[in-house]
């Protein structure tokens, strides 16, 4: 958490107010895509609730006591997806996952990891993968991970394994 | 004896006894009256004389009082006081004789007489305790003239009535005239300082008193255009635009440039005095204002619907700029705080941030702390 580097934004009270100004809102919104993926590279999490976001210190700031609105973290989610970097989970729209990377980008990663080490040709499993230590995916949740390699998979670059008890992937 | 007059012996709330004597007689001048053997009493106020009937004397007729000296001839006879007598005033109640040769009487002791009654007279005389009471004695009389009945009393009461409503009149419109010259004075003494200011404007301090005269020098227009004096419609609200651009030209450049519409009003309106103007006509009369040639000033119509009077000279553009800069030298600002550091009205500071919000200057922060303004940073820091 301590890792956040908090941008000046974050202490500034107008950020949480969504901008009625177009330009203002725009940049503004632009600024909150930015901290919202380095909060969650940093903090190594993927999903938002809604509804217990403003909980969280992303979008509460208790030195200003400023809280970002409902309406104002869906704009942010409206503007993250549009970019790729969130989707919703289901279509309540109420959990997010939040990408840091890009699935492409992150398909990319995997990729070029299982390269560099010699995996193409051979089976590992998922549990193997995310726990591969000092990687920038390390830690990534399973879900996100099948996200990625279903990604890889329509590129015919891998196959996956989805078993009841274990599920591990082929990179061609 | 004519000074006599037949009364009762009754003494009024005033009035105090101070002395009585008794078996004296009366004497008309030289001459021996009817009035033997009765009582004598000297009050504050008169003299009574009492047997079977009674006379009084009012003191005030009483010019002198002295003791006859005794005649060589007439050694039995008893004392005799001989009283001075002033003339008899008309209109008295009626007395034992109707005319009388003598300008005195004289009271006759036949027991002798008691030393201190000479005294105690002529000291009573000269205390004149009457004379402090007349008043009331005259509003008396007044009292039993309006209790008279008939149909005189009533004619009477009836004239009494009208001469005091017409003198009430005259007393009430007395105090107009004098206000009226008055206010010829007051208008004298303003110009004169008016003149004095105008004269001085250099030197004006922040003194309230001074302040406020400024305001009320702004304020008059002496010729109101009136409906009457203008051929139609259009030539009355062209006037009027005209007479709105003489008078609030100044106070709008001072207040900054706007003016809210309901603020001309009341300026208007203060500043004609009389032939007050209604709000449509203020309304019509602003409409018109873009019909003159080279109007200084013009109504605009907020967003929100509010009515202002602005100068042409100030665009968006030199309010955005000012606003920025009173918001840039604080942290932030709420709109009260904006209408005090501008010295506008509410409706117009919150106009005034707003339209810097939409030009990309300033930005909001809505909290339950309130609506503030700060720096728009978002854009600025960019650059």
């Amino acid at each position: 958490m301590s890792d956040v580097q908090w941008p000046w934004q974050y202490n500034f009270p107008p950020f949480f107010t969504l901008q009625p100004n177009e330009e203002t809102r725009k940049k503004q919104l632009e600024a909150w895509r930015d901290l919202v993926l380095e909060y969650h590279k940093k903090t190594k999490t993927c999903i938002i609730d809604i509804q217990e976001a403003d909980n969280t210190a992303l979008f509460f700031n208790p030195a200003i006591s400023r809280k970002l609105s409902p309406e104002g973290i869906n704009a942010v989610l409206e503007v993250l997806y549009k970019n790729g970097n969130a989707e919703p989970i289901d279509k309540t729209k109420i959990r997010w996952y939040i990408y840091w990377h890009t699935l492409a980008e992150w398909a990319d990663i995997f990729y070029q990891h299982a390269q560099e080490n010699g995996l193409i040709n051979s089976v590992c499993t998922l549990y193997e993968l995310v726990n591969t230590p000092d990687k920038e995916f390390t830690g990534l949740s399973e879900e996100i991970v099948i996200k990625i390699l279903e990604r890889l998979q329509k590129d015919e670059k891998a196959e996956l394994i989805l078993t009841e008890d274990t599920s591990g992937v082929k990179f061609f | 004896m004519d000074r006599f007059e037949y009364c009762s012996f009754e003494l009024s709330p005033d009035e105090s006894p101070v002395l009585k004597h008794s078996n004296v007689r009366l004497y008309d001048g030289e001459n021996k009256s009817q009035f033997q053997r009765g009582e004598l009493i000297l009050t504050s106020h008169r003299l009574f004389w009492q047997k079977d009937i009674t006379l009084c004397l009012a003191l005030s007729y009483i010019q002198n009082a002295v003791e006859e000296a005794k005649s060589m001839f007439n050694l039995t006879a008893g004392r005799k006081i001989i009283l001075y007598l002033s003339k008899a005033v008309p209109g008295k109640n009626l007395g034992p004789s109707a005319t009388s040769a003598y300008d005195y009487v004289k009271l006759s002791f036949r027991e002798g007489i008691q030393n201190e009654f000479l005294d105690a007279l002529k000291s009573t005389v000269d205390a004149k305790i009457w004379t402090v009471q007349n008043k009331s004695a005259q509003q008396t009389k007044l009292r039993e003239i309006k209790t008279r009945t008939g149909i005189v009393g009533i004619e009477r009461n009836i004239v009494e009535k009208q001469k005091e409503t017409s003198s009430n009149i005259n007393n009430a419109f007395k105090d107009l005239n004098q206000l009226m010259s008055m206010a010829k004075e007051m208008v004298e003494i303003s110009k004169n300082i008016s003149n004095k200011i105008i004269n001085r404007q250099g030197e004006i301090t922040e003194d309230d008193s001074i302040e406020i005269t400024v305001y009320l020098l702004v304020l008059s227009i002496e010729d109101p255009v009136t409906r009457t004096s203008c051929k139609n419609e259009d030539d009355y609200y062209q006037a009027l635009g005209n007479e709105l651009i003489a008078a609030l030209i100044e106070p709008l450049t001072s207040a900054g440039g706007t003016m809210l519409l309901t603020d001309a009003y009341c300026r208007i309106n203060r500043a004609r005095g009389l032939e007050l103007l209604s709000p449509e006509d203020l309304l019509n009369s602003c409409l018109a204002l873009d019909k003159l040639p080279d109007s200084p000033i013009y109504l605009k119509t907020y967003s929100s619907g509010v009515k202002v009077l602005q100068l042409k000279s100030c665009e968006d553009a030199s309010f955005v700029e000012k606003t920025y800069e009173i918001v840039s030298q604080n942290v932030f600002v709420t709109v009260e705080q904006f209408s005090r550091l501008a010295s506008v009205s509410l409706v117009i500071a919150k106009h005034r941030l707003l339209l810097a919000e939409t030009h990309g200057k300033l930005c909001r922060d809505q909290s339950i702390e309130g609506l503030r303004f700060y720096e728009n940073k978002f854009l600025l820091e960019e650059n």
